[in-house]
């Protein structure tokens, strides 16, 4: 096991190296010199070489990204140009955020395409089958961020329950949780939760109905077992695959709630990358990509960690 | 609704009408997916020829006629934030968004085939430098990968088709090339390779035909995703500029009307919401019509 973790390990780091460089150079394939964001277009050379050199872009671009991933490792993601914080500090408080709300959606995804998935799997062909599966063709299908300006529409503005926009009243980003910040997270993490909600009832549904036709419960059920302990046969069966798909969804809304944080202005990732892109505001956008994809990374790992852990004819292999 | 893929067992005498003639066989009896790209043929049809359909000019902004609800006369459907016609802006818009829909799908499924034709035939490390370079683009979820990219590029048109091909080609590598090194292996390669046909004639007769289904099918799955990434990129600002008519476009521009007109505030987002499910649903009918399994 100890030996499989390390591969897995070993395996990862490759990966996460090339998302490093990846998040560097992703800023020189922005047209135009980097420095034009910081300094003004009219400024005499000896400051904009003064710049140049503060910034270290004077030297060639291993030396510059060798220089970037050192102060990286230490916890320093250079200063937000257009805020003038530190990156690190600015990523971190909207990275919980995001974490906060991708989690959420993700259970509550996860929990009813379950449910759905495995009802439908288990009756197919029943109404249940059928309500399952148009709405989880739905969810693949309809774009997130339309679905929660209806939402808007429908509950904040015609019926008035819900807020409509931000994280807490009066536009504060600190979270605590009480029932006045539980109401702004409430349309956000329902319409970020549609995508694995889908995904999930339309994996478990074919998974179960898969199992069914499997010799082994063919078997329990001609022992004259109860169909809920079949159930708990074939449950315990699928749950490996449900866990790495969510896993893995969980990672794809960290990065995916763009869309859905801007349309409910959620103090989040999305909302940080947004300024970052339109300011131009390189060392936030390096830093926000850099610490998502290596969330979404260790989450890839820990899935294929815990996996075999819950599945043990994985381990053997 | 779907029927599953074991239901359709494929009839042998059809097949000596040709292969894709059985899978339009199968297609008919997939009423769902007849439906779906009927509304598909008239979106189409809505954008192509929009110049000569739509009642008035995309562009012609007009201050006395602001959000005009639905329903008024001469305006359908009403009219957006600067008093255009919103018919007219919708049947526009189609064109926008359904080429930034179709064609990453497409290109990527150029590109994406014939990398994969090439890691999976050569095989070794070929292969080996092939997949790995493509694995980076896993470690990145595919939202972020084409936010992130397209705001490097900066917004436009063609910057967001970039982002979007560079989403979907390491997926369709993925398929193409599994499915060649399967059929690689095969005795009857093994055999043309004996009777002397070229590396090429091999791929493009014997492996090509057998790589094209499954790849195809994949690529048409993918033309939800990117209907709705593409119109998501709009949305945030990152593709098309205004005032040019796209429906992701125009659901943030009308974003300021959610609360005097929120019908019109939503309807473009609608739009892209059915073309989605269509292309879902097409794709579906197709999958199991060419019996292959997801």
């Amino acid at each position: 096991m100890l030996s499989y973790i390390l591969k897995r390990l070993l395996y990862a780091l490759p990966i996460a190296l090339s998302v490093t460089v990846v998040s560097f150079m992703l800023v020189y394939l922005a047209p135009g010199d980097p420095l034009n964001a910081i300094a003004p277009a009219d400024a005499p050379a000896d400051v904009i070489q003064a710049l140049k050199s503060a910034y270290g872009l004077d030297k060639p671009i291993p030396i510059q990204y060798g220089l970037w991933l050192w102060r990286a490792l230490h916890g320093d993601l250079g200063t937000s140009i257009s805020s003038g914080r530190a990156v690190l500090g600015e990523v971190l408080g909207a990275v919980s955020n995001t974490f906060m709300l991708a989690t959420i959606a993700s259970f509550i995804g996860v929990f009813i395409g379950c449910v759905l998935g495995a009802l439908a799997g288990y009756w197919r062909g029943s109404w249940i089958d059928k309500i399952a599966t148009t709405l989880s063709v739905i969810g693949v299908s309809i774009p997130h961020y339309w679905l929660g300006l209806v939402l808007t529409i429908i509950f904040s503005i015609t019926l008035g329950w819900l807020p409509a926009m931000g994280a807490g009243p009066g536009g504060s980003s600190e979270w605590v949780w009480d029932y006045e910040h539980l109401k702004y997270l409430v349309l956000p993490a329902v319409t970020l939760s549609v995508i694995p909600m889908g995904i999930i009832t339309r994996t478990v549904r074919a998974l179960v109905a898969d199992m069914l036709e499997q010799e082994f419960v063919i078997a329990l059920r001609a022992r004259g077992l109860s169909s809920l302990v079949v159930f708990r046969h074939v449950a315990k069966n699928t749950a490996p695959t449900v866990l790495a798909v969510t896993g893995l969804q969980i990672g794809y809304l960290m990065g995916g709630s763009i869309l859905v944080e801007t349309v409910f202005a959620w103090p989040g990732t999305g909302f940080l990358l947004n300024t970052a892109i339109f300011q131009r505001d390189i060392p936030l956008l390096q830093g926000t990509l850099l610490v998502l994809c290596m969330i979404f990374v260790v989450l890839n790992l820990l899935v294929d960690i815990v996996q075999p852990l819950i599945d043990p004819r994985m381990g053997r292999t | 609704m779907m029927k599953d893929n074991i239901d359709h067992p494929q009839p042998q005498y059809q097949k000596t009408k040709g292969y894709w003639h059985a899978v339009l066989r199968q297609l008919k009896n997939e009423p769902l997916a007849i439906i779906s790209a009927g509304i598909l043929l008239v979106l189409i049809i809505a954008a192509l020829f929009a110049p000569w359909l739509a009642p008035a000019d995309p562009f012609k902004a007009s201050m006395l006629k602001r959000l005009m609800p639905i329903g008024s006369p001469g305006n359908l459907l009403g009219t957006d934030e600067l008093g255009r016609d919103m018919l007219t802006r919708l049947m526009y818009g189609g064109r926008l968004s359904l080429i930034m829909g179709i064609v990453p799908v497409f290109s990527a499924f150029c590109i994406g085939t014939t990398l994969g034709l090439i890691a999976g035939y050569l095989g070794g490390r070929v292969n080996m430098v092939i997949m790995r370079i493509l694995d980076i683009f896993y470690a990145f979820p595919s939202v972020l990968l084409a936010v992130a990219i397209s705001g490097a590029l900066g917004p436009g048109l063609s910057n967001s088709l970039i982002a979007l091909t560079l989403v979907f080609v390491p997926q369709i590598v993925r398929v193409a090339e599994s499915v060649t090194t399967q059929v690689r292996q095969l005795d009857y390669i093994e055999a043309a390779r004996m009777s002397g046909s070229s590396n090429l004639s091999i791929i493009r007769v014997h492996i090509l035909a057998n790589v094209l289904g499954p790849v195809f099918v994949y690529a048409t799955g993918l033309l939800s995703v990117s209907m709705i990434l593409a119109s998501g990129l709009s949305f945030l600002g990152l593709g098309v500029k205004p005032p040019e008519p796209e429906w992701g476009l125009m659901l943030n521009t009308l974003r300021s009307a959610i609360y005097n007109k929120p019908y019109i505030a939503a309807l473009p987002g609608g739009f892209i919401f059915i073309t989605s499910i269509a292309f879902n649903l097409l794709a579906d009918g197709i999958r199991s019509a060419m019996d292959i399994k997801k």
